[in-house]
């Protein structure tokens, strides 16, 4: 299943049309402890890099923008009473939501992983 | 980038403090913080917390302004700009004040230690160019105005934080000093640490027991290194100093005080000295002792959140469909495990249990009007 990455540092892993988005372990480092995690809505239409959840630390809140467009199917219950799931296992049990893609050409716009690591070097 | 670009970024470029490289070596993510390059965390913000909750936190705060106001008359000329009992300042005792305009508002909030007939002040980062340039314009020319610029400040703040220091075995600098265990919340001496000289208080911005130390910036390093040696020392953020405080209760200038806030609403009254309130003669009186007889029409106010989504400065907080006040400050608090807040709101919304809500994202918050402190004060008294 490939991983795509976005400049914002979420991540998204498709699989047959439907995606399972996350934050990268840079994000998650650079945003400190996470306290709440603000979901949006299954059944919620989100757009490519519009801004669709909200990652609260001890010390901020900030947006998290969707990789793609598309429908939202089911979100991460487990981070409700464990929104520190996205500290520990941002790339697999700290994910946030699975979106339907409306349109998987968006994707062409994503990095690789080889690329997102050279991004991230160069920060 | 442009030219006059690339100047602003020199010219905005943060000074770094003497633990600079100290910091960096131990891991701290480093922000520009009142024009310094600070730590905002090591290893992380609510561990950083819960440790000096439970131990001791050494935190740099170096950037914070140390003054000293010496010369005849000195109180008196002090007493011209804030509204506490500087006359009546016993030697080795610290007090918290503040610096008032005109109007009364507040200028900053800082702390003064009569240090045998002079005075030691910490005021806030931020501020301190703007309070220098207020004391020097405000105070009679036979007074002399020091800025201790070439001192770092450090922070020991926890329970372990006095048999931390115990450790570092201090001797008192004064013939008639006591040792540094023995002093009291509010209390300051000076101590020798082998030959390096120490400026000691127990206070602090925690709510916890601990001591406030000022030691010449080159000596800094190594009393950093001592104290994090030991066992129950680690360093501390800048973010877990923000929710320490905030647990504590205690405002942050620039955020929970501004020039707009006078002290009886900032809840501040007890900084106008019993003797001052009769007397005056502290800029804003006129308006700080009506403020005081008649009550102010807001106040600030410490609110408990439901749920985990915490309250940002700046929110505005509602009851029922209308709104009475904002938020200054907030965040989640470690120690209790929800959200808390400080928040001006009306007086007649002031009162404890009072149930409000706020606004964040278009969602509505319910929150509850407590007393601060959030987290009980543990000072050595």
């Amino acid at each position: 299943m490939p991983r795509y990455f976005t400049e914002e540092h979420e991540w998204i892993d498709v699989d047959g049309g439907v995606g399972i988005v996350g934050i990268t372990d840079y994000a998650q480092g650079q945003l400190g402890d996470i306290t709440y995690v603000e979901l949006p809505g299954v059944g919620d239409s989100v757009t490519k890099g519009e801004s669709c959840a909200v990652v609260d630390s001890v010390k901020a809140a900030s947006d998290i923008y969707s990789p793609v467009s598309g429908r939202v199917t089911e979100t991460n219950a487990a981070l409700e009473d464990q929104p520190e799931l996205v500290n520990s296992e941002p790339d697999t049990g700290g994910w946030l939501y699975r979106v339907e893609l409306s349109d998987a050409g968006e994707l062409d716009s994503l990095m690789h992983k080889g690329a997102y690591d050279k991004f991230v070097a160069g920060l | 980038m442009s030219l006059t670009d690339e100047l602003d970024d020199v010219l905005h470029e943060p000074l770094t403090l003497p633990l600079d490289a100290w910091h960096r070596d131990r891991g701290a993510r480093m922000v520009p913080f009142a024009g310094y390059a600070m730590p905002v965390q090591y290893e992380g913000i609510i561990a950083e917390h819960q440790w000096t909750r439970a131990h001791a936190g050494l935190f740099d705060v170096s950037h914070m302004g140390q003054l000293e106001v010496s010369g005849e008359g000195a109180a008196q000329g002090l007493e011209g700009l804030l509204p506490g009992d500087i006359a009546a300042l016993k030697s080795g005792r610290q007090r918290y004040s503040l610096l008032l305009a005109e109007d009364g508002g507040i200028l900053d909030d800082l702390m003064v230690t009569n240090r045998g007939g002079t005075y030691y002040i910490v005021v806030n980062g931020a501020t301190k160019w703007d309070d220098i340039g207020h004391l020097r314009e405000h105070l009679p020319d036979a007074i002399t105005l020091h800025h201790l610029d070439e001192h770092a400040l450090l922070a020991l703040q926890g329970p372990e934080a006095a048999q931390a220091l115990v450790r570092l075995r201090l001797s008192p600098a004064l013939a008639d000093g006591r040792p540094v265990e023995a002093l009291k919340f509010m209390e300051a001496a000076p101590y020798m640490w082998g030959a390096i000289p120490l400026g000691v208080s127990r206070s602090g911005y925690t709510g916890e027991d601990g001591f406030e130390i000022s030691v010449r910036g080159a000596d800094v390093t190594a009393l950093a290194d001592a104290l994090c040696a030991l066992e129950e020392v680690k360093p501390i953020g800048l973010g877990a100093r923000d929710s320490l405080r905030l647990e504590a209760g205690l405002p942050l200038y620039g955020h929970d005080l501004t020039p707009e806030t006078d002290p009886v609403s900032a809840g501040l009254a007890f900084a106008i000295s019993k003797r001052r309130r009769t007397e005056g003669g502290f800029p804003g009186a006129a308006r700080i002792l009506h403020a005081l007889a008649e009550g102010t029409p807001a106040r600030r106010v410490g609110l408990a959140l439901e749920g985990r989504m915490a309250a940002r400065e700046g929110a505005a907080v509602y009851a029922g469909d209308t709104e009475v006040g904002r938020v200054t400050s907030g965040g989640f608090s470690p120690t209790l495990g929800h959200p808390i807040a400080m928040a001006y709101v009306d007086s007649d919304q002031a009162a404890e249990g009072t149930a409000l809500a706020i606004d964040m994202r278009g969602k509505r918050l319910p929150a509850r009007v407590v007393p601060m402190p959030f987290v009980p004060h543990r000072y050595h008294r």
